[in-house]
């Protein structure tokens, strides 16, 4: 079987420009062969490689006294939580993946991150996720397929989390006309493990052999990695060889068999096949180890006939890991791969020559020096558009709605509404950790194994970050902190998933750089370092790009069970205090975009060191056992903060807003950052004043949770009740009726 | 009420999740020392008590337990619940009991066609086994279900035995005890969440007792369900000759 | 008129289900399994259609084009 000629259209088609080429012929002094060609293709590509974010990746704060591994070094950054245990965790999206086929492709997400972190030598514990969508109501064949897309990607991960027993305890789903074609499936993972069972991906000791353990290699995803590089056209939908299926059962078998590896002592280095396969995984161990590794095709278990060595190099066959083991002490990886029941082979050895090289049986079919395909990438400073911050709203433009209708639309919007529909198809209750289930802030989970704590969430408001994209990730770092601290938290590390458009247009581009830095800021003002993450680009079809969303994923430590708090109110007779200001801001608010169809104005501002003051100011109230309850104010603002906090016991509230003399509809959905809503036995009100006078934050009383079905809220001259039961009702079925007819 | 020291085996199949759950939440009754067995072993001698945990064995791939109870081990299981030693299957050991014969019957796909996983009431229909002892007819309990096949089906003449022979151990309910369509969260016929064998010594539930045994984790109904395991099994031992 | 609409995943397409049954099956004793794939079989008993249709529902409804084939058996 001949392979094609080297073409100029071939060389297109792999996605690499002309200077690339040229780079490559640099490299190798000749022509590459085929296999090079693909080689080169799917390691340079933007999924892979970064060429287009890198030089905004490095603005990143990676550093810090608690970091073991840090981001870019690994396939996960680690950090230390103390006593000996350390955690590591990362989120990847999937997103190409999953607009073509929404099941398998949220699977595969999940299985791809959950590799990443036990690669790392971590047991898992636990995952959580954030998604996006196009609108889903009404009957256009574009909400149908929305509504399609949600299904099938709740359905995928449900399918691939809850087989692995790993249970999905937090997340966020968005739903924005900014979404249409280009779904956002972004899966996060975290792991566990002690310090000195960090495991590393590089192909150490040179005349270790190298062995291949996981699901047979067939024709999944072929250049899967140089498909997420490309836009989704019309022709794209048709790349059928694109779509992997994931085994979460074979992934099971793998993790558990990979844990008694790593505990064994005999293995090297070990790396996970992910983007780009067996090809990554080779090159990125030699690279790292500053060694080579020659590996012969032949030998690569097989579930397919006639598989090319391009083939065999570029698929993407999930559930598949390369493990470089201890000369002589192969028999007992061996016995552990015959007791987990995975197809193995040894197909190669750890050279001295800083090559990858493939052969396929006696042919040599890819000879390559490993460092300029895992390092040695281009790179390109891409060109950013110069920023037109955004003009503030004018109140006089909008409107005042009746704040009696707005809230419970508000609450039906299925981007507030309750998302219990979504995570009752998740086990989120296996390992027996879930300490405050899905539903509240953050979640908090207990690490038996480690007697830890921690606490996680995960926030983007794109909103923000479409209308000034600086200002969005600065908030979305601080909501992520918030959330941790109304949980009784205290942030130890981020990660990140960019999601953008294409970056050769310079309005996308920029918001690249703007959220990076806009990351960076907020990292630094809460001393955490970014631990790693993921960059998907190229989320455009024919109707336009997405809105920014620089995801945040977060976690956080409880050092007592005593903290953990929820949002819930818990007893009628707790008084409620706001820390915070009352706030005014509409810019980009879900009040604006929902009741008045306008995606405008300016972001809310925010001040770092004001927003820390208020989290610092609650965490001593909570450590003094003076907090029933915490709860933040984000989209939808008061109103629909305090409605959830009524929602969890069913006790309603009398709320004034005295001394606000602004419009109700102004104070009761504004979306003024740095606002949490706590409630508090009454016998501790004055403990808690004096703490919070001494903290120096602004703070206000504003009522009490009551025994009765009414949520009141009184602001002036106007006084506004809602039953609690009513509000309730609207926002547990708003995406149940839209999902189930 | 005593405790006593015993051992119970957790059997690890290929797929299992909730083999380490369980272990850690016998491990939380004083005198009990809980083993995880891996699906190969062929004896269970040592054992008294057995328990088939949650999970996904065999990825839950052709039907649920249907390649579980294939097992090696399921032999050793087998006679020891033949001797009279409590076997306790939790979900998918509940199915995997189902496949093998043990127990009858077969768990199908929920009727809402979506996993499902949530806290729900259980009433107590008999406190007459070893493992509703602890608690009395009547009683509800706030156990959390996570399954995708959890409808309970038997044929008119299995189910008119079982409830003849109150092998009914559990029912799904609202949260005063009645049993209803609206507390039925999979379509199980008669509301059927958990039966136990003719001899009484087989207990299979899809809810999860193990999940709450922790008052950190939101409730501990689960432990009734253990204690009274723990405390058939010491009658158990006071019968069988040394 | 009664049709059998038989849905398999594509050749090409991993199937988890089958590999799994297949290892189970060499487990009890069948030697030298090569290959097991699990499809659906959906029976369908419909007035007054025709077999253009029974194609567009199998392959809008019954099977996903992007991991399944289908076969559709006109049986009366």
């Amino acid at each position: 079987m001949a392979n094609p000629s080297i073409t100029p259209e071939l060389i297109a088609k792999h996605g690499l420009s002309a200077e690339e080429y040229e780079k490559v012929l640099g490299i190798l002094g000749r022509k590459p062969s085929f296999e090079e060609l693909g080689v080169f293709s799917v390691m340079w590509s933007e999924h892979c490689s970064y060429k287009n974010s890198r030089p905004e990746l490095r603005k990143f704060p990676t550093t810090g006294p608690s970091v073991l591994v840090k981001a870019g070094e690994e396939n996960a950054g680690v950090i230390d939580i103390g006593d000996g245990w350390a955690v590591a965790f990362k989120i990847e999206s999937h997103n190409h993946p999953s607009a073509v086929e929404p099941f398998q492709g949220s699977a595969t997400g999940v299985g791809g991150i959950i590799r990443d972190i036990f690669t790392m030598g971590a047991r898992p514990v636990f995952l959580m996720d954030s998604l996006r969508f196009g609108l889903i109501e009404g009957e256009s064949e574009q909400s149908r397929t929305n509504r399609r897309l949600f299904a099938g990607v709740v359905a995928g991960i449900a399918h691939y989390g809850n087989c692995i027993g790993l249970p999905t305890i937090a997340g966020e789903v968005y739903f924005d006309e900014s979404y249409n074609g280009n779904p956002l499936v972004n899966a996060f993972c975290l792991g566990v493990l002690r310090h000195e069972q960090i495991a590393r991906g590089a192909a150490k000791g040179v005349g270790n052999p190298v062995f291949y353990v996981g699901a047979e290699t067939g024709r999944d995803g072929l250049a899967g990695a140089a498909f997420a590089s490309r836009e989704l056209t019309e022709e794209s939908k048709a790349d059928r060889p694109a779509v992997q299926v994931g085994d979460p059962f074979r992934e099971k078998l793998l993790l558990e068999a990979c844990l008694e590896l790593l505990a064994s002592g005999c293995v090297a280095g070990i790396q996970d096949m992910g983007a780009a396969g067996l090809t990554c995984s080779t090159c990125e161990t030699a690279s790292r180890g500053g060694t080579g590794v020659e590996i012969d095709i032949e030998l690569v278990p097989k579930r397919a006939q006639g598989l090319s060595p391009y083939e065999v190099l570029l698929s993407e066959s999930q559930e598949r890991m390369l493990v470089i083991v201890n000369k002589g002490q192969e028999a007992q990886v061996t016995e552990i791969f015959e007791k987990w029941d995975l197809p193995y082979a040894e197909i190669g050895v750890v050279t001295d020559d800083g090559q990858m090289r493939v052969r396929n049986g006696r042919e040599v079919v890819v000879d390559v020096p490993a460092r300029a395909l895992a390092d040695d990438g281009p790179i390109y400073y891409r060109e950013a558009a110069p920023f037109t911050p955004p003009v503030g709203i004018d109140l006089n433009t909008v409107p005042q709605a009746d704040p009696l209708t707005v809230l419970p639309r508000l609450l039906a919007h299925p981007s507030i509404a309750s998302k219990r529909w979504v995570w009752r198809q998740y086990d989120h209750m296996v390992r027996t950790g879930t300490a405050v289930l899905p539903g509240s802030d953050a979640a908090v989970f207990v690490i038996r194994e480690a007697g830890k704590i921690l606490a996680a969430a995960t926030d983007c408001n794109a909103i923000y970050c479409r209308l000034d994209p600086r200002q969005g990730a600065r908030i979305a770092v601080a909501e992520a902190a918030r959330n941790l601290a109304c949980s009784g938290a205290v942030p130890i590390g981020a990660t990140d998933n960019l999601n953008f458009g294409n970056p050769h247009k310079p309005e996308n581009f920029y918001q690249l750089r703007a959220a990076v830095e806009g990351i960076s800021e907020g990292c630094r003002a809460f001393d955490i370092p970014v631990t790693g993450g993921n960059v998907s680009l190229y989320n455009e079809s024919p109707a336009g790009a997405i809105d920014p969303t620089p995801t945040i994923s977060m976690v956080g430590r409880i050092d007592n069970p005593d903290h953990i708090t929820t949002q819930y109110f818990k007893e009628a007779g707790d008084i409620l205090i706001l820390l915070g200001e009352i706030g005014s801001e509409l810019g980009g608010s879900h009040y604006l975009l929902a009741i008045h169809g306008r995606k405008e104005g300016a972001p809310p501002a925010l001040d770092f060191t004001k927003e820390k003051a208020v989290h610092q100011a609650l965490l001593i109230l909570i450590r003094q056992g003076l907090v029933q309850s915490a709860h933040d104010c984000s989209e939808g603002g008061l109103a629909v903060a305090l409605a959830e906090s009524c929602f969890g016991s069913r006790l309603g509230a009398m709320v004034e807003l005295e001394g606000a003399d602004q419009r109700p509809d102004v104070i009761l959905f504004n979306e003024t950052q740095s606002r949490i809503i706590i409630s508090v036995r009454p016998s501790h009100t004055a403990a808690v004043e004096t703490e919070l006078v001494r903290s120096g934050i602004p703070f206000r009383g504003i009522g009490a949770v009551t025994g009765g079905d009414d949520l009141t809220v009184t602001t002036g001259a106007s006084v506004y009740n809602w039953p609690v039961s009513s509000l309730h009702e609207i926002y547990e079925f708003a995406i149940p009726r839209l999902m189930e007819g | 009420m005593a405790t006593y020291a015993m051992r119970y085996a957790v059997i690890q199949f290929p797929g299992s999740n909730c083999d380490t759950d369980c272990q850690a939440a016998l491990a939380s009754f004083p005198g009990v020392e809980a083993e995880i067995v891996w699906h190969k072993e062929t004896s269970l001698a040592e054992y008294d008590a057995i328990v088939l945990p949650g999970g996904f064995s065999y990825g839950d791939y052709l039907r649920c337990g249907s390649i579980a109870r294939f097992s090696p081990i399921m032999t050793a299981v087998r006679h020891a619940a033949s001797t009279g030693v409590l076997v306790l299957g939790i979900c998918n050991g509940f199915q995997i009991l189902c496949e093998a014969g043990l127990l009858p019957g077969t768990l199908m796909r929920n009727r809402g066609l979506l996993f499902r996983c949530e806290h729900r009431h259980l009433r107590v229909e008999s406190s007459e086994s070893p493992f509703t002892s602890a608690l009395e007819q009547g009683d509800v309990l706030d156990l959390p279900i996570a399954h995708g096949e959890g409808s309970y089906f038997a044929d008119k003449e299995v189910l008119k035995a079982l409830n003849q022979n109150n092998q009914v151990l559990l029912r799904y309910c609202d949260a005063d005890g009645t049993v209803s369509d609206e507390a039925n969260p999979n379509g199980s016929l008669e509301n059927i969440a958990g039966i136990c064998s003719h001899g009484r010594n087989v207990f299979g539930l899809m809810p999860h007792p193990e999940r709450v045994c922790d008052p950190m984790l939101g409730g501990i109904d689960g432990r009734a369900i253990f204690q009274s395991m723990i405390d058939g099994a010491f009658a158990m031992q006071a019968q069988l000759p040394r | 008129m009664k049709a059998v609409v038989t849905v398999m995943p594509k050749p090409a397409i991993l199937d988890p289900a089958g590999v799994a049954t297949g290892r189970a099956m060499e487990h009890l004793g069948l030697k030298g399994v090569r290959s097991v794939r699990i499809g659906k079989s959906i029976e369908i008993e419909v007035d007054g259609a025709d077999e253009n249709q029974l194609h567009e529902i199998a392959h809008d409804l019954l099977s996903n084009p992007v991991v399944e084939d289908y076969k559709l058996t006109i049986l009366s």
